[in-house]
């Protein structure tokens, strides 16, 4: 069958021109399918990016949250509830919101702060300079270096600036696993401080981190916190329920999935139209092969070896090309949200089986049906 | 007596139902023996072709069977005709049907492929038979920068590769000039047929029946005259 494969080979990178448009044409959809799941993916991933850097296993809100930036503050009894549930190993308050500082050069930048359990900092950062325990000097914050940083100044351990009039100054500088969403610095300081610093509403309390003493035991906190009126969920829930909202309640998710899908139609149809077209101009050829004693099954594996052949080329790269221009974007864009997965691979090569199935199908029904008395006919 | 080759009894075929339907062959009966050339000729619509593809195992007939080496063709699977052909037939199409993006070696190995041959060996075996057409130096080209004489020589070398039993040529000579013709003919005599080999070839060409051993001709898809040819003579 080898021989069989370098003639199918042959046939097909030999006609320069229609594999380039082939290879062109899955390319491009390759290209257009993994950039556009890919920047879905960056942006829910940055979406949730509080909750994938504090590293908290439950969280407990108000039902009515759907991302991270818009909470709504919870009574102090909450907390008390939840510390008193069996299973609970601690719990503690997580302060969210956004506020406006006045840098050293005059100019206001909004940022967003998360003030941290006093007596236990749990959710803390991993920090690239200072002390943890700075945390608790005077106006001590610690900045995110994250693509957002330089939106602050570029400031160094000891950069001063002012929150609602209050002085604060950075006391470390921090490194997190995700960028934000919104394309503002993210600032770290204690929950107390926060509350003191920031205006806020009656109730102060936007998150409660909690670690349960089991896995098992999540079932019966998250019961106990829905009869009180509140969710608790695991931080692949709060994730899930991130991506959901901003998937079909923002207008951005469904329109990068309906390009994702437009690029697949695409590709299909440069590549089903330009691999039937090959198949139509070498019927002849093929019927040659059938009359000499090809076996149909013989011409259906050399469409098929074809077809995965093209297929797989342009894939590798439609991946190659869009892994070059997000490593540009990046230099050029530090807020470039896009993000490649093993998902969206995954994505990418379903998609592009499903295009070259597609064409080797009309490709195989075309072939079979190619009489080889018709190349005696003429 | 000559040992038969190929035996045709009573072939019929027709193309489309009802009103539709038109008779291309019509009880045809014929023999083709070893170790001779044999001419179908006749107008255009005659059943030629309808009679050459049923004799090679490419058109099933309606009615009748075809015998070759003891087997009856037309009793074999879709998988063993394909078989028969590989193995037992060499064609030579009117058009050549030769693959403009393989060179020319790659071309005339392709029953060898089909055979599950390795690729390498395959063209490096085609070499000779390049060699005995005369095409050696030609073997890296592709075939459109060859003439037609020499495309010619190619479908024939192609159909050489396999050693078949049975040389089926359609109209050999048709998109040649008289001399080319007349001298692919000469080779294909002097060079392709022996006592254990049959040549059957279609044609509309008066000037290439001097090769002949046997010339059929047909008329609305009836045998009309068997004469002997120049050949036998």
């Amino acid at each position: 069958m080898r021989g069989i494969f370098i003639l199918a080979f042959k046939l097909l990178v030999n006609d320069r021109a229609k594999f380039q448009a082939l290879v062109g044409g899955i390319t491009f959809a390759t290209f257009l399918i993994v950039q556009m799941t890919s920047l879905f993916v960056g942006i829910l991933t940055r979406a949730s990016s509080t909750v994938l850097n504090t590293g908290a296993k439950v969280w407990v809100m108000d039902p009515a949250v759907n991302s991270v930036s818009n909470s709504i503050g919870m009574p102090d009894y909450v907390i008390d509830f939840v510390r008193s549930t069996v299973g609970v190993k601690f719990a503690v308050p997580l302060y969210s919101a956004g506020a406006l500082v006045k840098l050293r050069n005059g100019t206001f930048q909004p940022v967003s702060v998360l003030g941290l359990d006093d007596a236990t900092l749990f959710g803390r950062p991993a920090l690239e300079q200072g002390q943890i325990g700075d945390i608790y000097a005077e106006n001590g914050f610690f900045v995110v270096h994250d693509a957002e940083f330089n939106k602050m100044g570029n400031p160094t351990i000891g950069t001063e600036f002012e929150l609602n009039d209050h002085r604060a100054v950075i006391v470390g500088i921090a490194a997190v696993a995700s960028s934000g969403l919104y394309g503002i610095p993210t600032l770290y300081t204690t929950y107390n401080r926060a509350v003191q610093y920031i205006p806020s509403t009656r109730f102060t309390t936007a998150y409660i981190l909690v670690e349960p003493k089991s896995a098992a035991d999540i079932p019966h906190i998250k019961a106990q916190v829905h009869s009180l009126g509140y969710v608790a969920l695991t931080a692949d829930e709060f994730v899930s329920k991130i991506g959901r909202w901003y998937t079909f309640q923002t207008g951005g998710g469904m329109n990068m999935l309906m390009m994702a899908a437009i690029s697949f139609i695409v590709g299909l149809s440069i590549s089903g139209q330009t691999f039937y077209t090959f198949i139509l101009e070498n019927e002849e050829k093929f019927g040659a092969l059938k009359a000499i004693g090809a076996k149909g099954r013989e011409l259906v594996y050399m469409i098929l070896f074809q077809a995965t052949f093209t297929a797989l080329t342009g894939l590798g790269l439609g991946i190659g090309l869009c892994t070059i221009m997000i490593f540009l974007g990046r230099l050029r864009l530090p807020d470039y949200a896009a993000m490649i997965t093993l998902g969206n691979l995954t994505i990418a090569l379903v998609m592009v089986s499903i295009i070259a199935a597609v064409s080797s199908y009309v490709g195989v029904r075309r072939v079979l049906r190619i009489e080889p008395f018709d190349i005696f006919r003429g | 007596m000559p040992t038969v080759s190929i035996a045709a009894h009573g072939l019929k075929k027709w193309f489309g139902e009802g009103e539709a339907r038109t008779l291309a062959t019509r009880d045809v009966s014929f023999e083709v023996y070893l170790g001779e050339i044999l001419y179908i000729v006749g107008p255009s619509g005659s059943g030629k072709t309808t009679l050459l593809s049923m004799i090679s195992g490419i058109l099933r007939p309606n009615e009748g069977s075809v015998t070759v080496g003891g087997t009856d063709l037309w009793t074999l699977s879709d998988d063993q005709l394909a078989d028969f052909r590989l193995h037992k037939i060499g064609f030579v199409f009117q058009d050549y049907h030769l693959f403009p993006r393989l060179t020319t070696a790659e071309n005339v190995a392709i029953p060898l492929i089909l055979r599950h041959g390795a690729w390498a060996s395959s063209v490096s075996e085609s070499l000779k038979y390049l060699k005995a057409v005369g095409l050696e130096n030609r073997a890296n080209l592709p075939p459109v920068k060859l003439s037609g004489g020499e495309q010619q020589r190619v479908a024939i070398a192609r159909a050489m590769i396999g050693r078949p039993d049975i040389l089926i040529l359609d109209e050999p000579t048709a998109s040649l000039d008289g001399e080319t013709g007349r001298n692919i003919v000469a080779f294909i005599k002097k060079e392709l047929l022996t006592e254990q080999r049959s040549i059957v070839i279609v044609t509309h060409d008066a000037r290439i029946y001097e090769f002949a051993n046997r010339i059929i001709t047909m008329e609305d898809g009836r045998i009309t005259n068997v004469e002997q040819g120049a050949a036998r003579a």
